[in-house]
């Protein structure tokens, strides 16, 4: 046989970093056989910042916001994963008015965060027009933080023993706008995208994550949900009051993409439900705890996890009794599940790999801190 | 808060497992850990993992401690979905020593022990691909040692690569 080029079998692939698909700096190698991936490597850490050394060199509190810019389309529930790692440490609760507010606050963000994963995810995959509408009813929930904190996006809108600003005038009025409008426009996005076949041809049965697969790859959140795991921190081991509320684990059952933006499409409606719950109930009372000026939490380490939109969050803090972290690891949802990519991504087709990155909703500020 | 001792059904069947290879069974902040020797490490992890229903890793860390003689916490997190718990298995090392790595029985450990190695150098035996994962390959230092400044980057790499003569 000639050795001729198109004998090649296989094909080395470099699809990234700079790939609009990647949503960031992701680097995907890929090993194909004609359109078949046989394998694929990610090379990550052009984000790297080097978050946790800088958490050393800076007090407890001046910490707070740059966890804020780890997973930034999410920027409210890193800061409330943080300060309740250090809460923990310094065994402290937020009062309840403060506690309400996180609530609310971190649902929005968990609505924002999914609509900006639909959007761009839809995108990725042909359909255009969910960004537009994504983005349009991210915007209220923009606004309402932009008037709570001054801040959009790096919001920093939680301090370490409960709040800094109290509600401003209307802001129960801004949620309910919120939750009036959002599910017909989530019934909008569904009309468009679950029973179009495009879509459904480009999602079902692609990227399949069995339940074992998503334990052994420690993947949280969304995608173990859509595996059929009934799991979620908020229920399982709640914090900040998530107990009082009445509200249920969406779950699927192939753990294929489709079953997973299924899932991130129940979870927004879930959301709405929470926030109509407490916004009734948002009590009076003090909003924050009685907090030292200088925080020392006493010598000793705590792991605390949230529910963040992409899965558990965690933070381990190591107090060696001074006022900076000794350390502060952080446990990222998007580093862990990006992990689970070669497994995914085997055995399908190039295109799929640009959904299957999507169906992750991975954010490269946090893959690489 | 003080640190109390830590005895359930759990905790007995791992002492008559291990007896006197875990030194330690504690809470604190109502976080139960465990400290045991390096080498019993893995064996734990198998046996909390096969028998104990902890088969979810959430984290694998190290704290760097330069003033002790083995100056390495490494932290593994474990959750069981069973049990709805979550505990921590934590073990000294010292410099220069190659732990085993616990890919075999949690595959989720690939990058996070890749991690430690990246920003502690702790290499792990048995790994199946110990590079360096966030900073690049042919990188020199350790960030997060505690004897690494903060303002220390790798000189060398960023003239080479980056044609400039500091990053700072």
């Amino acid at each position: 046989m000639p050795d001729t080029f198109l004998d090649a079998t296989e094909l080395v692939l470099n699809m990234g970093p700079q790939h609009p698909s990647t949503h960031g700096v992701l680097r995907v190698i890929l090993k194909l056989d004609g359109e078949k991936v046989l394998g694929a490597e990610c090379v990550i850490g052009y984000l790297h910042r080097g978050v946790e050394k800088i958490g050393e060199n800076r007090t407890w509190a001046q910490f707070a916001p740059y966890v804020d810019r780890t997973d930034y389309v999410a920027a409210v529930s890193n800061g409330l994963g943080y300060c309740l790692a250090v809460e923990k440490l310094l065994n402290l609760e937020a009062p309840p008015r403060a506690q309400v507010t996180r609530v609310i606050l971190t649902e929005l963000q968990r609505i924002a965060s999914h609509l900006v994963w639909l959007g761009t995810h839809a995108l990725d995959i042909g359909a255009q027009t969910p960004l537009f509408y994504c983005f349009r009813e991210r915007e209220p929930i923009m606004n309402i933080f932009e008037k709570y904190c001054g801040a959009r996006l790096t919001t920093h809108a939680f301090r370490i023993g409960g709040l800094q600003y109290d509600l401003y005038d209307g802001f129960e009025q801004d949620v309910r706008a919120v939750c009036d409008m959002l599910p017909a426009k989530v019934n909008d996005y569904e009309q468009l995208l679950t029973a179009n076949r495009i879509w459904v041809g480009r999602t079902k049965g692609v990227g399949i994550l069995t339940a074992e697969d998503c334990k052994q790859y420690g993947v949280t959140g969304p995608m173990l949900r859509a595996s059929g795991v009934k799991w979620d921190l908020r229920k399982a081991q709640p914090y900040s009051g998530y107990e009082q509320y009445d509200f249920e684990i969406p779950t699927g059952e192939n753990g294929d993409t489709f079953d997973r933006y299924m899932v991130r499409i129940q979870e927004m409606r879930q959301s709405v439900r929470i926030l109509k719950q407490a916004v009734d109930r948002i009590p009076d009372g003090p909003i924050t705890a009685k907090v030292p000026k200088v925080l020392r939490p006493p010598v000793g380490e705590a792991y605390v996890s949230i529910e963040a939109p992409k899965g558990e969050l965690g933070y381990f803090v190591v107090s060696d009794g001074g006022t900076q972290p000794y350390r502060v690891r952080i446990r990222p949802p998007s580093f862990i599940n990006l992990q689970a990519l070669d497994r995914m991504a085997r055995g399908s087709l190039v295109a799929d790999v640009v959904a299957i990155i999507g169906t992750i909703d991975i954010v490269l500020g946090e893959v690489d801190r | 808060m003080a640190t109390t001792p830590w005895e359930d059904e759990l905790t007995r069947s791992l002492k008559e497992q291990f007896g006197e290879a875990i030194n330690e069974f504690s809470i604190y902040l109502g976080q139960p850990f465990l400290v045991a020797r390096l080498e019993a490490v893995i064996p734990i992890l198998e046996y909390l993992k096969l028998e104990a229903d902890f088969d979810y890793l959430v984290d694998v860390t190290a704290v760097d401690y330069p003033q002790r003689a083995e100056r390495f916490d490494l932290v593994y997190i474990l959750y069981s979905f069973a049990r709805n718990q979550r505990i921590r298995v934590k073990t000294r090392i010292a410099e220069g020593y190659e732990p085993a790595t616990a890919v075999n029985v949690h595959l989720t450990a690939n990058w996070l022990e890749r991690e430690v190695f990246d920003m502690f150098g702790i290499r792990f035996v048995g790994h199946p691909d110990m590079r360096r994962i966030l900073l690049p390959e042919d990188w020199h230092g350790h960030p997060l040692r505690k004897d690494h400044p903060i303002t220390r980057v790798d000189e060398r790499w960023v003239k080479e690569n980056l044609g400039i003569d500091s990053a700072q």
